[in-house]
């Protein structure tokens, strides 16, 4: 087993994500400096490469988007401080694209590590393309892996944002391919109790007993 | 830095945090608020900020420093 493999963490659902004070393109930077505000931190395997350019100035795309729902970007690629910077600056003067969120400079690796950022199998010294979405709390509610070869899809990692902050708010949960607007699914009941009271509500539209889906107030 | 300069002083973005103080001790939420600037960025700048002695904290509020008020004068 390499080096890399058997200091490599594997982040979990649910848990606090890892701490971390890690130099980035607009200072130095703590996980704890984000908390109140939902954290998108993600990783890219290399600055001047294109595959990650797309993803980049796909990210400042939505970065408007992602304030309107209290949530900021963090990426991170073991690229130093001044690669970062030539990179956005390049992205911006052939590009057009200003990126408006800070870039870790990782070259140590220690953030890499705390969240399992490098696959051996995809490359030994890069990151891969990770995405954690991480609440206001700190902790950990979804992951995304993406290989080195695969650009990332904006509009799903927005519809994530999405489904969690309606999971919070409303107790429910999303189906499949659920977009803002459509049926939330209602938790099955546990108890008989509660399964005459669901039949006897109005509101719902179920399928079986254990299948109900219903429209939110604002949607 | 986004507050401190290479040679010690306030940036721009410094100088806006430490004016956002002189009517009294903030949060950082309030001071984001006030300028406008991201939270994320304000905690790690008023970090900055205290570490370079313009602004000291006391009951998770910031205040300006004799440093920080002579700074924006």
């Amino acid at each position: 087993m390499s080096e890399t493999q058997e200091k490599m963490e594997t982040p979990i659902l649910g848990h606090q994500a890892p701490d971390f004070e890690a130099q980035t393109t607009q200072g130095t930077l703590r996980l704890s400096d984000y908390k109140g505000t939902w954290l998108i931190l993600f990783s890219h395997p290399a600055d001047f490469t294109p595959v990650c350019t797309t993803e980049f100035m796909a990210f400042a795309e939505i970065y408007e988007d992602l304030k309107k729902r209290n949530t900021e970007l963090l990426g991170l690629s073991v690229d130093s401080v001044s690669s970062h910077i030539a990179w956005v600056r390049n992205v911006e003067e052939k590009m057009g694209v200003k990126i408006p969120f800070p870039i870790i400079a990782d070259l140590n690796k220690d953030v890499a590590k705390k969240y399992g950022m490098i696959h051996p199998q995809q490359s030994k010294t890069e990151t891969v393309r990770c995405v954690f979405i991480i609440d206001p709390e700190s902790k950990i509610r979804a992951m995304l892996y993406y290989p080195l070869s695969t650009g990332r899809n904006m509009q799903e990692i927005l519809r994530l944002i999405d489904a969690l902050q309606t999971t919070d708010k409303y107790k429910v949960a999303t189906p499949a391919n659920w977009k803002p607007g459509d049926a939330v699914v209602v938790p099955a009941p546990t108890t008989i109790d509660q399964l005459e009271e669901r039949l006897k509500e109005q509101g719902y539209e179920c399928k079986d007993w254990y299948l109900c889906k219903k429209k939110l107030p604002e949607s | 830095m986004p507050c401190i300069s290479a040679d010690g002083k306030p940036t721009a973005t410094g100088i806006a945090t430490l004016k956002s103080l002189k009517d009294g001790p903030l949060t950082p939420e309030e001071v984001a608020g006030k300028t406008g600037q991201p939270l994320f960025k304000v905690r790690s700048g008023l970090r900055e900020l205290k570490s370079a002695g313009f602004v000291e904290e006391a009951s998770e509020k910031f205040t300006l420093s004799k440093t920080g008020n002579d700074a924006i004068q």
